[in-house]
């Protein structure tokens, strides 16, 4: 009898515990094999689809399905807060009292928005003048804010690194230039884009691209920024070093922190509640039997779906080595691929690992259809079409044809040396 | 993996200067990188220096800026003031660890 244990049911749990139960369906329907997922929230949501929610494109009813249903029948929900991990123990203790032992168990419980950590952020601009889009409510209210407000200051903040999609900010940037523009107020409306980077994004090659398109639609890029507090008074965001942006509407991307229960098990997890991951296996750095996936990993590469979905191949196989016995493959490179919306029908593609930056070409094939780090209709029609692949063949588990999980060089162009 | 050399001494760096190799660091070098990066150094640097490389190399992880705050006993607005472009990237390089993962 072997019980894998998997903690929290959003893309990477759901696509892991789905797998899993393909992997050892015989085991499974027969008993000798439990495949149990954890998750408080009854809510599944298509988190791509947030970005959207501000400006009308979705309602929060086109992204939210209920959770049980992305799960195989075989998989057992059990719905729950986690109090914490005992790995002394081989077992998770729920706020219930609940006892779950374990053989195998997976970390899939993500990352959190932190708006309390910092200064006057959740005071009483709070979802008035001061929004977070990374959940349904933050995303929702900005909506309400955006459809009627008459312009100003808009100012896009990203308080520390690592966040969720870190495109996200920017694609949020972008559409709202479109959003304005269609709405012939784009005049009325300042946008500033404040960074704790050095440049628009993390890598260098990317970053200039990136810092072109914000130059063009007349977006300002303030960087090294890096936000202290909230004057909610005199709305007003400060850095540190004591700059400060004054706004109308201060769109947020608060510090993420991993699941608040980690913290009882420190042993597992660096300073931001991440578990210490072996980079190549999935496996925690502290316990064997433990292994994170997803955004709840500390891993060197983005907290994104498509590295959920990359990583979940590797510790598909991972799981099945270490029940058998066998020794791990050191099978994940960092992959992931984001889709950049940029307005107008327009979006970029970004498709990097651990070692290789997001480089300018076409994808899949050298011939694409898409189009990397350039902006493309198809791109857009490639990023409105994956919320139908993630209900249907991301989060059931399949690979989707001709999308490997290790990172291609094929039709990327790689920089001159020099 | 690109090299430099500080101090008479050849170090393995990253592409933006980060050493490698945190065992061919001396404070000489923590120094010597500083100056490079137009940092004077005073009791107060090396209070968060030693902090996040002792944090680095028991732990395999820097420390972030919160927890640098809180437990180096150099609060977030001073460590500003030591390193207003950024603690964390300018206090990683002179402690001679990796750059730390936040930035990606």
């Amino acid at each position: 009898m072997s019980r894998i244990l998997i903690l929290g049911a959003g893309t990477a749990g759901t696509i892991m515990a789905n797998r899993l139960r393909r992997r050892f369906a015989k085991d499974v329907a027969a008993g000798k094999t439990s495949i149990t997922v954890v998750d408080e929230d009854p809510r599944h949501i298509y988190q791509p689809g947030l970005l959207f929610v501000p400006f009308g494109v979705y309602r929060p009813d086109d992204i939210v399905r209920p959770r049980r249903m992305q799960l195989h029948e075989d998989v057992t929900y059990k719905p729950g807060a986690i109090e914490m991990v005992i790995p002394e123990d081989h077992a998770v203790l729920l706020k219930d009292g609940t006892r779950l032992p374990y053989d195998v168990l997976v970390v899939a419980t993500g990352t959190r928005i932190a708006p309390e950590e910092t200064e006057g952020m959740m005071g009483p601009e709070w979802h008035h003048a001061v929004f977070d889009f990374y959940t349904v409510e933050g995303a929702t209210a900005l909506a309400r804010k955006l459809s009627t407000w008459r312009g100003g200051k808009l100012v896009v903040n990203v308080v520390e690194m690592p966040i969720k999609c870190p495109v996200a900010p920017l694609e949020f940037s972008f559409l709202a230039d479109w959003y304005f523009t269609m709405r012939h107020m784009r005049d009325t409306v300042d946008i500033t884009y404040a960074t704790p980077l050095d440049g628009a994004f993390t890598r260098p090659i990317a970053a200039q691209h990136i810092g072109d398109l914000l130059d063009r639609k007349h977006i300002g890029l303030v960087t090294e920024f890096n936000a202290g507090r909230v004057d909610n008074e005199r709305k007003v965001l400060v850095s540190w070093d004591g700059r400060e942006l004054p706004f109308d509407v201060l769109v947020t991307i608060p510090l993420h922190q991993g699941a608040a229960y980690l913290k009882a098990t420190p042993s597992l997890v660096d300073d931001n509640l991440f578990v210490r991951t072996n980079p190549a296996t999935l496996q925690s750095t502290a316990f064997p039997d433990i292994f994170a996936i997803g955004d709840a990993t500390n891993l060197p590469t983005s907290k994104a779906g498509s590295v959920a979905h990359f990583e979940s191949e590797v510790l598909d196989d991972n799981i099945g080595h270490f029940l058998a016995g066998e020794p791990l493959e050191d099978g994940f490179d960092g992959h992931a691929n984001c889709f950049v919306e940029t307005g107008f029908d327009q979006a970029l593609l970004l498709d990097f690992n651990y070692d290789t930056e997001p480089l300018p070409g076409r994808y899949p094939l050298p011939i694409g259809p898409m189009t990397l780090l350039g902006e493309s209709r198809m791109n857009h029609m490639g990023k409105m079409a994956f919320k139908w692949v993630y209900w249907n063949l991301l989060l059931p588990g399949h690979t989707i044809p001709g999308i490997p999980a290790r990172m291609s060089m094929r039709g990327k162009l790689a920089p001159a040396t020099t | 993996m690109t090299t430099m050399t500080l101090n008479d001494t050849t170090l393995d760096v990253d592409a933006e200067g980060y050493l490698q190799k945190p065992e061919q660091w001396t404070p000489a070098i923590g120094e010597a990188i500083a100056r490079e990066m137009g940092v004077t150094m005073t009791d107060r640097h090396w209070v968060v220096c030693n902090f996040m490389r002792e944090r680095y190399l028991t732990t395999g992880s820097a420390p972030s800026i919160r927890s640098l705050g809180k437990e180096s006993g150099v609060p977030i607005k001073e460590l500003y003031e030591l390193f207003p472009r950024g603690p964390a990237k300018y206090a990683s390089r002179i402690a001679g660890i990796p750059k730390p993962h936040g930035c990606i």
